[in-house]
């Protein structure tokens, strides 16, 4: 049971962040009327952040690694989460002994 | 026991092992779990971790990750009459994706109490905490994450969420504008400026798409 003091810091600031996200809202519609542009782009924004955040691996990390981002994706159409989770970890373990990355 | 509770009980499992696996110790993962609480960026964190953690990218990412609570607590907190000024923030403190689908749906059907709320979101929480505490006991005898494509966890779950947003072309539109601009950076950049440029080309897409809507329309 350790405590790193720099991830102790980065846990507060990653805790503030999301807690002036969650309250955020309360005070924009105390002060600011949101239109059907603004909800567009703050609808985008999720979907657009966890693309980004597994492009770099599904796309230019190894043959491996696109593979199984296909297979989970595929899967994720009729599976529920952990399944095609689980799936898309077994298709980068085998496909990684079998290229031998 | 609602099903949303029992579904969390997975991924908190997931991000209890990938965090041990990052060398986080149990209580560190805990602590992390129990004090941010939003799934999406806490796998966001894991995957762009180093020794010693930087505190300002993580928080950076974290508040992109999650800016999408400004529009669930906006839309949600015009639902809360019954809800006094102290409960209504106390309540966004808890807010998550599910919790805030299903008040929603509630705030549609009945009015939105305090009390269902609470009934609602303080289990989701604890066990979402106590599944993390679990994953991370578990994840630290599993040994090295890539042998069994462990490290694979968090990607795939993201995949997974991804899938869950498309709502037809102009989600495409979104995901290859990010996903195009999110590998330039990262191909070119220092950190984790990728995952700014992909939200910002993601955002940018859905407006050039709109504003062309209006002017066929």
């Amino acid at each position: 049971m350790t405590l790193d003091p720099d991830t102790l810091l980065a846990i507060i600031a990653m805790a503030a962040a999301t807690v002036l996200t969650r309250i955020a809202g309360l005070l924009v519609i105390r002060f600011v009327a949101i239109g059907p542009q603004q909800k567009r782009a703050l609808e985008a924004i999720p979907p657009a952040v966890l693309m980004a955040v597994i492009a770099p691996t599904a796309l230019v990390t190894g043959l491996a690694e696109t593979l199984a981002t296909v297979a989970t994706a595929l899967a994720a159409m009729r599976l529920p989460l952990l399944a095609a989770v689980a799936i898309g970890v077994l298709v980068v373990a085998i496909a990684r002994a079998l290229i031998g990355a | 026991m609602s099903p949303l509770t029992v579904a969390v009980m997975p991924i908190g499992l997931v991000f209890g092992a990938v965090a041990a696996s990052k060398g986080l110790s149990s209580l560190e993962a805990t602590l992390m779990s129990a004090l941010v609480f939003a799934g999406g960026s806490q796998f966001v964190a894991m995957d762009i971790w180093t020794h010693p953690a930087s505190w300002g990218a993580l928080a950076f990412s974290a508040l992109l990750v999650n800016i999408r609570h400004v529009l669930m607590s906006a839309s949600l907190g015009t639902k809360m009459p019954a809800f006094s000024g102290p409960a209504k923030y106390a309540a966004m403190l808890l807010l998550a994706d599910e919790i805030w689908a299903m008040a929603e749906v509630r705030a549609g059907q009945a009015r939105l109490t305090p009390a269902w709320y609470a009934g609602l979101a303080v289990p989701f929480y604890c066990v979402w905490v106590l599944s993390s505490v679990a994953g991370a006991a578990a994840g630290a005898l599993l040994g090295d994450p890539r042998a069994i494509g462990l490290d694979f966890a968090f990607p795939a779950v993201f995949t997974v969420l991804v899938m869950g947003f498309w709502k037809g072309r102009d989600t495409g539109a979104v995901l290859f504008s990010s996903a195009a601009a999110a590998v330039f950076a990262h191909q070119f950049l220092p950190g984790v400026w990728y995952i700014a440029a992909g939200a910002a080309a993601g955002v940018a897409a859905t407006l050039l798409t709109s504003r062309r809507q209006e002017v066929c329309a």
